[in-house]
């Protein structure tokens, strides 16, 4: 990942902000900048979310991709926020210990480096609530 | 208000803190076993039984943002409010790229505010406590925030191994009575240039001068500052109703403690060492947040911090009505302590990346 497009994402990697459609109410992470129920009536607001969800579905990572050695094994899964968005995120702990429908809580880890001499990437991942 | 012997205002203290401490622990027994040492004759030695070890993604940074966003939410502080951040550790992620805004980004203090990093071996914390105690006390700033933070590195099989652990804990700093958890009544320095430990630019693992570097690094430096605060405020150990010293291991804030007059009973809810080990710049900031956990309002803290190279903070502690509001609102150092998940020596260095041998 390149260092300009990492830090454009950052605050919403680091605290979970979204977006909120004033008009129909719903949440979106990541965030959309137009409501496609609403179009042009829509009503867009930023929104941190609480980070409160559950486990949709989860798979255990055996080979990782290049900055994330050193990590494995680890469980990757789609998690869904209480206020409706699904995201896919790393769950801190042991694959014994995940099940579908567990409620998560987030938390600030690193999620990854380039190498030695790169930039270090930092968000959000959950643990079981 | 009150002032100092210099004229300032130090209505100041502590209106919230924070602690974190990673889920996972080795006991000493199994360090000592890849080393061949008595793991009975170390843990009475050191009066350690286990240290923290941080999960395999966590650092200085990640730990930092964890305690710093615990003493946001505990006093339910508005982190726009906050006008400085700084973080001290020794463990700093980056070696020139600063761990405060990774921090004042992550809790939603930025972008009007100052931020830097501080580094004083273990006592790092504690002076950016002291330098958000004059931002404070002269109007430049709103709140500060002070944290120390650590992933102690002791090179494979050296005696430090045994102690570096992983933990933080951050203080905001404030001057509005109303808000303050705990005034800070006063703050009192030594420091002198002594090399009893020290890391080069890239290396991974400190030197450290060996076993007789306590006299005159710890004891020296704790001792008169300590002496130092009291003679200055004219108190004395029995005006304490608890005192944290700096904690390495065990057995130097025992022995500094009655060294000085302190007993015990008064240091007993912040010598948290055994169960944690060393979290160097969270160290004496880890006792104190582990004292204001059980501290009642009225009830005076004495506490002096310690950093190697070397120097130690003193501070004279008293804590309000306000405890009782916010101590509930966050994870205390107790229940952080409870509950570990036990890994092996094999499992330790993959948490550590510990692949270099020294
Ligand atoms: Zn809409």
């Amino acid at each position: 990942m390149s260092v300009p497009r990492f830090w454009r994402k950052q605050i919403a990697r680091y605290n979970l902000v979204g977006t909120h459609c004033k008009q129909c109410g719903e949440y979106f992470y990541p965030p959309r900048n137009m409501c496609p129920s609403c179009r042009r009536e829509g009503e867009i607001e930023d929104f941190k979310f609480s980070g409160q969800g559950e486990v949709v579905t989860y798979t255990v990572i055996h080979a990782a991709a290049e900055g994330f050695e050193g990590q494995t094994p680890y469980v990757l899964a789609i998690v869904q926020l209480e206020e409706g968005p699904r995201l896919t995120t790393q769950i801190v702990g042991d694959a014994k210990d995940m099940s579908i429908g567990m409620k998560v809580s987030p938390v600030f880890r690193k999620l990854g480096q380039s190498g030695d001499r790169g930039m270090i990437y930092y968000g959000t991942k959950f643990v079981p609530a | 208000m009150e002032t100092n012997q210099n004229g300032v205002n130090m209505s100041v203290g502590i209106v919230s803190y924070g602690a974190y401490i990673p889920r996972y622990r080795i006991k000493i027994e199994d360090i000592a076993r890849v080393w061949g040492d008595d793991a009975d004759i170390l843990k009475a030695g050191l009066m350690v039984n286990e240290k923290s070890v941080p999960d395999v993604d966590e650092d200085a940074a990640t730990i930092a943002v964890e305690a710093a966003r615990s003493a946001v939410n505990r006093a339910g502080i508005d982190a726009q409010r906050v006008g400085a951040v700084y973080t001290g550790s020794e463990s700093h992620p980056y070696a020139v790229k600063p761990t405060s805004t990774i921090v004042a980004e992550a809790v939603g203090a930025t972008p009007v505010l100052t931020a830097a990093d501080f580094e004083f071996a273990c006592k790092a914390g504690t002076a950016a406590v002291q330098t958000c105690m004059g931002l404070v006390a002269s109007g430049m700033i709103d709140l500060g925030l002070a944290i120390g933070s650590d992933v102690a590195q002791g090179a494979p099989g050296d005696a430090l191994e045994y102690t570096a652990a992983a933990g933080g804990v951050a203080f905001i700093i404030g001057n509005r009575e109303s808000e303050l958890t705990a005034i800070i009544e006063d703050t009192y320095s030594f420091t002198t240039d002594t090399p009893d430990f020290w890391r080069r630019e890239g290396m991974p693992y400190p030197e450290h001068g060996g076993r007789f570097t306590g006299e005159p690094g710890y004891f020296k430096h704790v001792t008169n500052a300590a002496k130092g605060l009291m003679q200055k405020i004219n108190t004395k150990p029995d005006d304490y109703d608890y005192a944290v010293f700096h904690q390495p291991n065990g057995k130097f804030p025992s022995r500094v403690a009655s060294m000085l007059g302190f007993s015990k009973e008064q240091i007993k809810p912040g010598l948290v060492v055994p169960r944690l080990g060393n979290t160097y710049s969270g160290s004496c900031m880890m006792g104190i947040a582990a004292t204001l956990d059980q501290a009642k309002p009225g009830d005076r803290i004495f506490a002096t911090a310690f950093g190697s190279g070397a120097g130690s903070d003193a501070f004279s502690i008293t804590v309000t009505d306000k405890i009782e509001e916010i101590r509930n609102s966050a994870p205390k150092v107790e229940e952080l302590l409870a509950d570990p998940v036990y890994v092996d020596y094999a499992k330790y260095a993959r948490h550590k990346g510990k692949i270099r041998l020294a």
